[in-house]
């Protein structure tokens, strides 16, 4: 085999599947994110670092549909073409948080039905968009689970009697069973003892390779996104003041802020 | 007694005529959209919620002098509640009073369908406790208008899936909910579901009246309402696996009468008119006598 | 291969008072392919830097820098994510893996982001396990607690378990006995056989003899002579 080969670019994506611009959205005087630009393409993990207040998880909320910001543009990919998700209809918004889009929420309690099974839960997505045929639910259920390490025997326990990584895989699983193009998470490992943390960073990472997923993780953890993220963007004040490459950033950063926030880490 | 009939200590069927105009409007708008729950400002009834003000409400709305109304409690036209709300009506609004479902021109019923069917000429009025067959699924009623409006329903599949996990079967029996004319989904009120195909294709207007929830909902003549299921689980109105024994239906939805404490028992149709009848014809379960 | 031209590097440490100092000056080389390029120089003269900013996780301040014909001074992240996924590879002193990942998963992982088959990269991680002498018992275990000349290995048969067509290697031999001295100096030279360009750190001698074609003498790039006025360093 000749090194020689594979020289070129694999097939390029055309075009980006999340394009941002301008975004800003302020709560009265007080700014939660403003100016906030930025190309996200098919199978990148881009990662928004910041201390508390800094406005990410803002900027997570706008992206995703959750907030409405006051200015600016994202850009969707859709099946149809590129469209603004903040213009669309809230029919067309809800049917790409139910296919196209997952949200992975912080507290598992946020995202998942607490009084429904776990296979009904990892079922629900499927339900909604048009799957009526109880045994191939049940499946695809039960194959999703086993994905994310849940015991066959546990399908039909409902979350409250499981830990909280189980309810964290769980919620992973009913998030990508109907193959999302983009994913959003929220602090995904927060809360989660470090050993947990480990393993579920491990699943989400092989995850994120089989199906090819985009994805944008808000964390406070630069260990997590050293691990998940090929980019990173450095929040401050609601505004990104740096962004690259995720090892480029953690080891040579350039913003004043950055160097403290990567100096005062334990170790990265 | 008529409107304005100056000797009556009540106007007619109790109401004021603006807030029956106003509940005409609304089942109006109702008629206009099958399915959709038209909020109305319903009205203290003498009567506590939970007793059909509701349907009293709606019924007193739709009531003109010729009328004859026929009142049924699970199907018996002799309990307390059918009792109590037509002689309200007698008393209040003065019309004639049937227990014959062919004669009556309206029909305020709880939890039940005639097993006669209906005809053009007739009303059906539902008494309805939870108009909202999310709420148990989504207990916040803002989201739920919005999945209503969305068609946002793959939720209550959630619902049915969860019997199924569990009881090998759906197991919900009553209020099943049910998709109208190919867009809302509705509680039907906590009629068995052994009569949601009679909620399909019926000719009757049938009313849906929610007293203490100001709600109110409506089905067309001939509007086309399909229960909710599983392709690999398809609905099944299921009733009692015995026929009536005083009158020997095969065909009528049951109810189990605890005869003895030695575990005696008797199946009877719920439906009392449709089983008086069948026997005045001639029809004799097996613990009946003939008429 | 690998073309560096004209670069230099510096770091501004704003917490310490903005002290700007500088690490690199005009610095000048190319790998071709087959051809195993030594760096050399004084401890801090600045190998690793250099390496590291052809790895892209240093920003230079001016110059260029081209592997595979890709310009990596201003290319966007996925265009170097690419660059690293499928032609430059990077055996560094560290391995950096998620916790409790089995020791074959860690060396399969670059091939399966290349869409190799499970079973084939298992397969092909596991002969280079064996041919780098980490017994087999170890590895359904985890990297972080072998030994350091252990990870050392790990980290190597990581970065050459894809043929990648230009390579960067900091102190490969650093902690190996003699027998897995001389497997890795066998992976290297049939590397530089197969054409891919090596660019490597040796401070062991006798092997920098063996593999090296030339030596690039990264003293030559360090600014010594001129130091920043008001500077700490």
């Amino acid at each position: 085999m000749s090194p020689a080969r594979n020289l070129a670019e694999p097939a390029a994506p055309a075009r980006p599947l999340l394009s941002v611009a301008g975004l800003g959205k302020s709560y009265g005087g007080r700014i939660g994110c403003a100016d906030v630009s930025f190309d996200l393409w098919p199978g990148e993990v881009l990662g928004i670092v910041g201390e508390s207040g800094s406005g990410k998880s803002t900027l997570l909320g706008c992206l995703a549909g959750q907030l409405a910001p006051d200015r600016g543009q994202v850009i969707f990919d859709t099946a149809e073409g590129p469209q603004d998700t903040l213009t669309m209809s809230e029919p067309q918004r809800r049917r790409l948080m139910r296919g196209d889009w997952a949200f992975v929420h912080q507290n598992p309690r946020d995202g998942l039905r607490m009084g429904v099974s776990a296979s009904g839960n990892v079922g629900e997505r499927l339900m909604a968009v048009g799957a009526r045929h109880y045994g191939d639910i049940r499946a695809e259920a039960a194959d999703w689970l086993g994905r994310v390490e849940i015991a066959a025997d546990r399908i039909d326990d409902r979350p409250r009697q499981f830990s909280g990584g189980m309810q964290q895989r769980l919620q992973i699983a009913r998030n990508l069973v109907t193959n999302p193009r983009l994913v959003f998470m929220d602090e995904p490992t927060g809360g989660l003892d470090v050993s947990v943390q480990a393993r579920l960073l491990d699943l989400l990472r092989g995850l994120v390779r089989q199906m090819g997923l985009s994805a944008i993780i808000v964390t406070h953890d630069l260990a997590v996104v050293r691990l998940l993220a090929d980019r990173l963007m450095v929040m401050k004040d609601g505004r990104v003041i740096e962004q690259g490459l995720t090892d480029q950033v953690l080891d040579d950063p350039q913003a004043a802020y950055t160097q403290l926030l990567v100096s005062s880490v334990l170790q990265v | 007694m008529s409107p304005g009939d100056s000797d009556s200590p009540y106007n007619f069927a109790y109401l004021d005529e603006d807030t029956k105009r106003m509940i005409r409007r609304a089942i109006l708008k109702g008629v206009a959209v099958p399915g959709y729950q038209v909020p109305f400002a319903s009205r203290e009834m003498p009567m506590p919620y939970g007793w059909g003000t509701g349907g009293v409400q709606v019924t007193a709305a739709c009531l003109v002098p010729e009328d004859r109304l026929k009142v049924i409690d699970q199907g018996a036209d002799d309990t307390t509640n059918a009792v109590s709300i037509r002689k309200f009506f007698e008393r209040t609004a003065g019309i004639a009073t049937t227990e014959t479902t062919t004669e009556a021109s309206l029909i305020q019923t709880r939890h039940r369908i005639p097993e006669t069917p209906l005809t053009e000429d007739q009303i059906l009025v539902y008494q309805v406790p939870i108009p909202e067959p999310l709420r148990f699924l989504e207990p916040r009623e803002t989201e739920t208008r919005k999945m209503h409006a969305l068609e946002d329903y793959g939720l209550m599949h959630v619902k049915l899936y969860e019997d199924i996990a569990r009881h090998g079967a759906i197991a919900t029996s009553y209020a099943y909910p049910v998709r109208v004319g190919d867009r809302y989904v509705m509680d039907p009120s906590p009629i068995p579901k052994f009569d949601n195909p009679k909620l399909s294709d019926n000719a009757a207007l049938q009313l849906f009246g929610a007293g203490r929830e100001q709600r109110i909902y409506a089905l067309p003549p001939y509007t086309k309402v399909v229960s909710l299921d599983f392709e690999d689980h398809p609905f099944q109105a299921t009733k009692a696996e015995h026929d009536c024994d005083l009158c020997g239906a095969s065909d009528s939805y049951l109810d189990e009468v605890i005869l003895d404490d030695r575990g005696g028992r008797m199946f009877v149709c719920s439906d009392t008119d449709f089983c008086t009848r069948r026997r005045a014809a001639g029809h004799v379960g097996c613990l009946g006598e003939p008429a | 291969m690998i073309e560096v031209e004209n670069l230099s590097k510096s770091f501004t440490l704003h917490n310490q008072g903005g002290v700007t100092i500088p690490v690199m000056q005009g610095a000048h080389l190319w790998v071709r392919p087959g051809e195993y390029v030594g760096l050399t120089g004084a401890s801090g003269a600045g190998k690793s830097t250099l390496m590291r900013m052809i790895w892209g996780n240093y920003l230079s301040v001016s110059g260029r820098i081209r592997v595979g014909g890709l310009e990596l001074t201003g290319a966007e992240p996925r265009q170097v994510l690419a660059l690293r996924r499928r032609t430059l590879g990077y055996v560094s002193q560290f391995l950096r893996v998620i916790p409790r990942v089995p020791t074959l998963d860690v060396v399969a992982e670059p091939l399966l982001a290349l869409g190799t088959a499970e079973t084939e990269a298992r397969d092909r991680a596991g002969a280079l396990l064996a041919r780098l002498n980490i017994p087999r018992r170890l590895w359904a275990l985890s990297p972080t607690t072998f030994s350091g000349g252990e990870q050392q290995r790990v980290n190597l048969a990581r970065g050459f378990v894809h043929r990648y067509p230009a390579l960067l290697i900091d102190e490969p031999t650093a902690s190996l006995d003699a027998a897995n001295r001389a497997v890795v100096l066998a992976l290297i030279a049939e590397a530089k056989a197969a054409g891919s360009a090596i660019l490597g750190i040796f401070h062991d001698e006798a092997a920098r003899e063996q593999v090296c074609d030339r030596l690039v003498d990264v003293g030559d790039f360090t600014p010594g002579a001129a130091r920043p006025e008001g500077s700490a360093a």
